[in-house]
């Protein structure tokens, strides 16, 4: 127990120290990239150069800086979500949600996609020669470019809202879990496969028993990196749609200079993505004790 | 009485782009129903090869095989072996009841007769009170004694041992060779067993096939006139001693035959 707890406490530390030298720079980055604009501002209006004290206080909390300072995300982030109604569309949550939704189906739906290739990949000799290089292709193929063309053509034949940001997250998202299936489902050693020969297993056998249990690790893996890849696509599917979303309130903001707005949904998508992986991490830890792992 | 297994002629070789390997050449063998026959010889002789061939884990390339008078095939696909391998081969998310009951999930055998046989085979290997334990909790001995278990789990009468005890220290193999004896007894069953130890191959066989490399080949079949009962320092008596000279005799002759 008492070791559990120094290194609870000893990862923390370094975590916090790192945090508070990012907020340092930040601020300090803020004042530099700040101070053409607030310059410019004071030309304008002809006020004499204030004392410096002034000069940070007004670049720090300008109406549109290039950078705002972290305050002022925070306050931003603080105004719209806990002092707004979660139903205005000038709520994080509104379009945190939106976002969100389309993330987890896309999440849903690319994740069984990929465990299907893969198991037609590991099953079947055709599949395995013809199908990888087509799946890597897809992935070399820019999103942003795809995104606005499906948005469009599904919207003109009658399928909106979020099913086609779901499928650009799937799109995104199935990748990571093709590729670590493939490998997770091949991860069985000569003499496990020659074990269930020895029983005559049926195929479907060896998966059941062997080859899916045997996968877990290479599927937590590759969902972790499958679900911010999913967050990711849902933003670009809002891009060019518009109305709800994280995406669309990033474009908003920047049509209208709105930095700190832009900021604010930057955080708030992070945030997300964050909690989104550590999930999946937590999920990980249920599955391996369950399956009588070796307490690390 | 059909031999459990019968070998006439049987050769394998593995072809690769480069190169032609002989693991196996023109061996001829039967094994009686009952018998504990050993295999040994130097590493690349085929002794391993030739198990496998009777598991239908490999294919010969020449000559012919049967096992319970039916193909290595036929005979797989109708459970006629239980194997045990070098390693234990475990599966680690199972307890060492459920790896038992793996081959019997397989086989379709219903759950309350699994439990009955998880029993008793955990109870022929001196593994009650393990049943809940996961495999990486147990030492070395203890998983080789639960794969032996899983083998013997759905009843076959061919046991196939591949050096099963080559991993595990001496004093654990000296006990481990004294519990399967007893085993052997208790059960009745016909075990090929392959071992690189001059030992344990004349302690355990009731016949010993002594094998040499490059081509693998069998040099010498000796038949054990040890009594059916064997304490352990049956090893030290002059009988023991005598097959033991001349299993290493075998061993020489295969040694220097293939350098002359």
């Amino acid at each position: 127990m008492a070791h559990g707890k120094t290194r609870g406490s000893g990862s923390l530390g370094p975590i916090l120290i790192v945090l508070g030298a990012l907020l340092v720079l930040w601020y300090v980055a803020a004042l530099g990239m700040n101070w053409d604009r607030q310059a410019g501002l004071y030309q304008r209006t002809g006020v004499p150069m204030p004392p410096v004290t002034q000069v940070v206080g007004d670049l720090l909390n300008m109406d549109k800086p290039m950078l705002p300072a972290p305050h002022q995300v925070a306050t931003e982030v603080w105004k719209t979500t806990v002092e707004q109604a979660v139903t205005s569309r000038r709520s994080l949550v509104y379009h945190g949600w939106a976002t969100l939704s389309a993330t987890l189906l896309g999440f849903v739906i690319g994740t069984a996609l990929g465990i299907g290739l893969a198991v037609l990949i590991v099953h079947n000799d055709a599949a395995d020669r013809s199908m990888l290089p087509w799946i890597i292709a897809s992935q070399t193929v820019p999103i942003l470019a795809i995104a606005p063309m499906l948005i469009v053509v599904l919207n003109a034949i009658g399928i909106e809202g979020l099913l086609p940001k779901a499928l650009i997250s799937a799109y995104l998202s199935f990748f990571p879990v093709v590729v670590g299936m493939v490998k997770g489902f091949r991860s069985p050693e000569p003499i496990l496969l020659d074990l269930m020969r020895t029983y005559s297993a049926a195929r479907a056998q060896v998966f059941a028993k062997l080859r899916w249990p045997m996968a877990m690790p290479y599927l937590f893996a590759s969902m972790k990196v499958g679900i911010a890849a999913s967050l990711v696509g849902a933003i670009v599917g809002e891009l060019p749609a518009g109305g709800a979303g994280l995406g669309a309130r990033l474009l908003a903001g920047s049509y209208y200079g709105q930095t700190v707005q832009i900021w604010a949904a930057l955080v708030v998508a992070a945030v997300m993505s964050g909690t989104l992986v550590m999930l999946v991490g937590l999920g990980e830890r249920w599955v391996t004790a369950r399956m009588g792992a070796r307490p690390a | 009485m059909t031999p459990v297994v019968s070998a006439k002629g049987l050769g394998l070789t593995y072809r690769t782009r480069e190169s032609e390997v002989v693991a196996l050449s023109d061996v001829d063998l039967d094994i009686g129903k009952g018998d504990f026959v050993s295999f040994i010889g130097p590493s690349g002789c085929g002794k391993t090869t030739f198990l496998r061939v009777i598991a239908d884990l490999e294919q010969p390339t020449s000559g012919s095989i049967t096992v319970n008078g039916l193909t290595p095939e036929e005979a797989r696909l109708k459970r006629a072996y239980g194997y045990v391998f070098q390693a234990p081969a475990l599966l680690p998310w199972r307890t060492i009841a459920h790896n038992i009951a793996l081959p019997l999930e397989v086989m379709g055998i219903p759950r309350a007769e699994q439990q009955a046989r998880i029993a008793r085979t955990l109870a022929l290997v001196n593994l009650e009170g393990f049943a809940d334990r996961f495999p990486w909790q147990l030492s070395g001995g203890m998983q080789q004694r639960a794969s032996i278990a899983r083998a013997l789990a759905f009843d076959a009468d061919l046991l196939l041992m591949d050096e099963p005890f080559g991993a595990l220290d001496e004093i654990v193999r000296d006990h481990l060779n004294a519990e399967l004896l007893k085993l052997w007894a208790a059960t009745g069953k016909t075990i090929c067993f392959v071992t690189h130890s001059i030992p344990e191959a004349v302690y355990l066989s009731t016949r010993i096939v002594v094998m040499s490399p490059r081509p693998g080949r069998v040099i010498d079949v000796i038949d054990s006139d040890l009594p059916a009962e064997r304490p352990l320092d049956i090893r030290e008596t002059p009988e023991f001693l005598r097959l033991a000279a001349r299993v290493r005799d075998g061993l020489r002759a295969g040694h220097s035959y293939e350098e002359s």
